[in-house]
């Protein structure tokens, strides 16, 4: 254990003064804001440690957004179990954090005779996840369902409950949950040290050290390193770069489900789903890298999407291109979640690949149950506080069409963002909120903002100079 | 905020969507012909467009026959509109459009409100394509701009775009942003182009280059664009597939102009596949009844004066529907266009609808062609042929319309095609 005098004055305040949290959570991506959201709505002392400087930066930000029921996967797994509850409690919980679902369903398409055989395979997969709701769709019918599918495709499956999640304000919700109701979140503090001694573990971070009864491995792709500083080595997370093309608003007519392909051995394949922001995304690739910070895109990558784009859908190719980008996923060498609970007071949620937001839900769940069942004390609070995040689907009202709104704000009559009618309410608020945007990467996440067709061309400017001079006053 | 007095919905003769040299102009010529019920809405704070932020000469030379900064060209014609009786709310974003109840959507500060009007102009304008939609891989760090973008950044914001640009693109716009870049004191690494040559003018091009020597790389794409934060440099690709990196902080794309057609397309009118904004007629009639047209939305781009002349032109189709209304042209023969012109506005050919803005008719070409000579033919019948003074892309090039009053109503649609 360091010493006093080794310390910081800063870091031996800290030592001093604060005492020790009941649970470290490490990671603020989708799944370790939900336990910690968790756990504090049971009256624990949390601590959230994330290592860059906003929440939902990594995996959780740059993914397909689906809202997945858990049908494909592989039965008796903690992930079969966990999306198919995570999917359910989604859904309940949605109004009270304020984040959107759209059931669009999911179409899983067969282009060839051997995908077309491998429907009633798919079927009884779902069947046995517990998945009973899918239908089987004839050519024609498929066409019914999307008219502007390319020519050959020969019949599919519906799943009705497939659909669109929010995933950047499902983050900020469960950051801004926690924050409000007591949890202590800690930004750009990386765990590089862990030690575990009488009772309670040790970790250093670029902010001081920090004590805590519990840990919690929530970090992601670098949650295989994060398990080795905990003296475990159950798992290598390899990078699975997911390269994705957003169409504009204007396709957004153009599809009505989530496409899916037949997937193979290796891969989910390459999906056309509108978005819930009004886009249609195409995507994503798989490529297995080393590098954990390797979230370019590439030629190769993009080409060969617009291959794939061209042969589902050659309508949508028409529209303009508003972004591309790629996301890591946190794959590892086993074909399930790296969860499990070790003696050491230490919780493993490790290989959280590609469906993490789906799941987070039902993995906070699972790690209350597991910690009350080993003795932690918790009182589930009465009346949490509670923050609805601001509407970013287009599904549901938007602050600019809420006349009532505006007559009491102008703020949110002021639109900044032209393309995606982002208010100067809604930027002061994403500024200003309880876990505030740091810079104008976090401020497109909470609203947006830039995140359309011109790419900043009208408000680029303004936008950024407000996030600098805003950010800058709040939070020194 | 204060608090304001609430918007709240009214009719009007003419509503005009976007308050640039177009929209600007119209309002003045609307109030020449004594019509002066007519609200401009625009979602900018100020009125004027993209001239506002443009700062450097050029402007007003067809239309005022005088050239000027384009700050002041913006403010003269804001001026010159409300003179004529027109009203300009600006901070007010059009978010939604009806076409067959004439209708719009309307959010500013004031309150979310509809406005009925008589006729509705689409004067929306065009932006450049950015970096996303050029799909041009790599990370994407901050630094990386459009012209309008680096324009607003230093000329309203005051702002730094950085010490080491690399511009992408070599038509009017990128030599406009050499000389933002200059003014922010900003040095210039490179222009690059994927042309054989540059598109803009020669002394535009001998001038910046000799004064401020940095190379124009042509034939050359962008391949990558590096830095995690921000912008370290970007991959090129010459002819030979050889690829180097330009060391730089910023990297400006210009050019590349795409109509603002999100209104043009939500109110279901006919849109012109070459030009990517509404089809119109020589009076800048859209498809819908009552719905106008005008400026860069129809052409992107031209320069503003030519956005303004549209604008002075349909002030006369616009008295005249007002005057009586109900005799919309219910169908059009369109005008056609084949090989390297990429399209030519305006393009719906009405019978007695002969004049169009300027006398002439607008065509793009989508590769250069020396000295083109260009046909219009209708079924076996050559209306028109004739040399044009250029064939470069992104410059539109006029032709005569004089071919208009030679169209027979129940042929087949005319094509516009280059002559061999």
């Amino acid at each position: 254990m360091a010493t006093l005098a080794n310390l910081s004055p800063k870091a031996a305040i800290i030592v001093l003064v604060e005492h020790a949290f009941d649970v470290a959570v490490i990671g603020g991506g989708v799944v370790g804001c939900a336990i910690a959201s968790a756990l504090v709505r049971e009256s624990l002392q949390v601590v959230l440690l994330e290592a860059t400087a906003d929440v939902g930066a990594g995996t959780s930000k740059a993914n397909t957004a689906i809202w997945h029921t858990g049908f494909d996967a592989k039965p008796g797994t903690h992930e079969a179990r966990l999306v198919a509850r995570g999917h359910q409690l989604l859904a309940e919980r949605g109004d009270d954090f304020g984040w959107p679902l759209e059931r669009t369903g999911a179409l899983l398409v067969a282009w060839d005779a051997d995908q077309l055989f491998r429907l009633d395979s798919i079927s009884a997969n779902a069947r046995a996840t517990g998945y009973a709701r899918i239908e089987v769709k004839s050519q024609s019918q498929v066409y019914e369902l999307e008219p502007n599918l390319g020519v050959g495709a020969l019949g599919g499956l519906l799943v009705p409950d497939e659909g669109l999640l929010d995933p950047w304000s499902i983050v900020i919700a469960l950051a801004t949950d926690f924050v409000v109701n007591g949890g202590t979140l800690r930004r750009k503090a990386a765990v590089t040290g862990a030690v575990h001694e009488a009772g309670a573990h040790e970790l250093h971070t670029p902010a001081g050290p920090v004590r805590a009864a519990w840990v919690i491995n929530a970090a992601g792709l670098n949650s295989d390193v994060v398990d080795r500083l905990l003296g475990h080595e159950g798992f290598t997370i390899t990078p699975r770069r997911g390269q994705l093309i957003v169409f504009d608003k204007l396709a957004r007519s153009l599809v009505k489900h989530v496409i899916l392909p037949v997937p193979t051995a290796t891969t989910k394949g390459v999906l056309v789903a509108p978005t819930i922001y009004g886009n249609v995304l195409l995507g994503p690739t798989a490529e297995d890298l080393t590098d954990k910070a390797a979230t370019e895109t590439t030629a190769t990558g993009l080409a060969g999407l617009f291959e794939k784009g061209r042969a589902i859908m050659p309508k949508l190719l028409m529209e303009e291109v508003t972004a591309t980008y790629s996301g890591l996923r946190a794959a590892s060498e086993h074909s399930d979640y790296c969860y499990e609970v070790f003696p050491d007071n230490y919780v493993r949620v490790g290989g959280i690949r590609s469906t993490g937001i789906s799941s987070a839900l039902a993995i906070a769940e699972q790690v209350v149950a597991d910690l009350r069942e080993r003795g932690v004390a918790m009182q589930t609070l009465a009346t949490p506080a509670t923050v609805a995040v601001p509407n970013l689907a287009e599904s549901r009202m938007r602050p600019y069409q809420d006349a009532a709104r505006i007559a009491a704000d102008p703020a949110y009559g002021r639109i900044l963002c032209l393309c995606e009618r982002v208010s100067l309410g809604e930027v002061r608020d994403a500024l200003m909120s309880p876990v505030p945007a740091g810079d104008i990467d976090g401020l497109r996440r909470r609203t947006r903002a830039l995140a359309g067709r011109c790419q900043g061309f009208h408000c680029g400017a303004l936008i950024t100079e407000m996030t600098s001079a805003w950010s800058g006053h709040s939070h020194a | 905020m204060p608090d304001l007095p609430q918007q709240t919905d009214e009719d009007v003769d003419v509503v005009v969507i976007g308050a640039g040299p177009a929209g600007l102009t119209l309002a003045h010529a609307l109030g020449e012909l004594g019509i002066s019920d007519v609200l401009i809405i625009d979602r900018d704070t100020q009125p004027g467009g993209v001239p506002r932020y443009s700062d450097h000469h050029g402007y007003g030379i067809r239309d005022l026959r005088q050239p000027l900064r384009g700050p002041i060209y913006a403010g003269h014609l804001a001026l010159r509109a409300v003179k004529g009786g027109a009203r300009i709310m600006t901070e007010a974003t059009v978010t939604d459009i009806n076409a067959e109840q004439r209708t719009i959507e309307v959010t500013a500060p004031s309150g979310r409100f509809t406005i009925h009007a008589k006729v509705i102009v689409i004067a929306t304008g065009c932006r450049e394509r950015p970096r996303a939609a050029r799909l041009i891989p790599g990370t994407r760090p901050s630094g990386v701009f459009t012209t309008a973008w680096l324009q607003r950044l230093v000329h309203l914001q005051h702002g730094s775009p950085g010490k080491r640009a690399v511009i992408v693109g070599a038509e009017h716009v990128s030599y406009s942003a050499v000389l933002t870049l200059r003014h922010a004191k900003c040095s210039i690494v490179a222009m690059v182009t994927e042309r054989a040559r540059h598109d803009s003018f020669t002394v535009f091009n001998i001038g910046a280059r000799a004064r401020w020597r940095f190379p124009l790389l042509r034939s050359a794409t962008v391949t990558r664009i590096l830095g995690d934060h921000q912008v370290t440099g970007v991959e090129i690709q010459d002819r030979k597939g050889r690829t180097k990196v330009l060391d730089c902080d910023s990297v400006i794309f210009t050019g590349d102009w795409v109509a603002e057609n999100e209104l043009a397309r939500r109110a279901g009118l006919l849109i012109d596949p070459g030009t990517g904004g509404p089809a119109v007629d020589a009076h800048q009639a859209t498809s819908a009844p009552g719905i106008f047209a005008i400026g860069n939305v129809l052409h992107p781009a031209a320069t503003a004066d030519i956005c303004a002349l549209d604008g002075e032109h349909a002030a006369a189709g616009i008295a005249a529907y007002l005057n009586a209304p109900g005799g919309w042209p219910t169908r059009s023969l369109r005008l056609r266009t084949e090989g390297t012109i990429q399209w030519a506005t305006p393009s719906l050919l009405t019978p007695e609808v002969l004049n169009a803005a300027r006398g002439k008719v607008l065509v793009q070409f989508s590769e250069r062609r020396r000295l083109p000579r260009l046909e219009v033919v209708q079924g076996g019948n050559r209306l028109w042929s004739g040399f044009v003074p250029w064939g470069i892309p992104t410059r539109p090039v006029p032709i005569s319309d004089s071919w208009l009053a030679r169209v027979s109503a129940s042929g087949s649609d005319p094509v516009l095609r280059v002559l061999p």
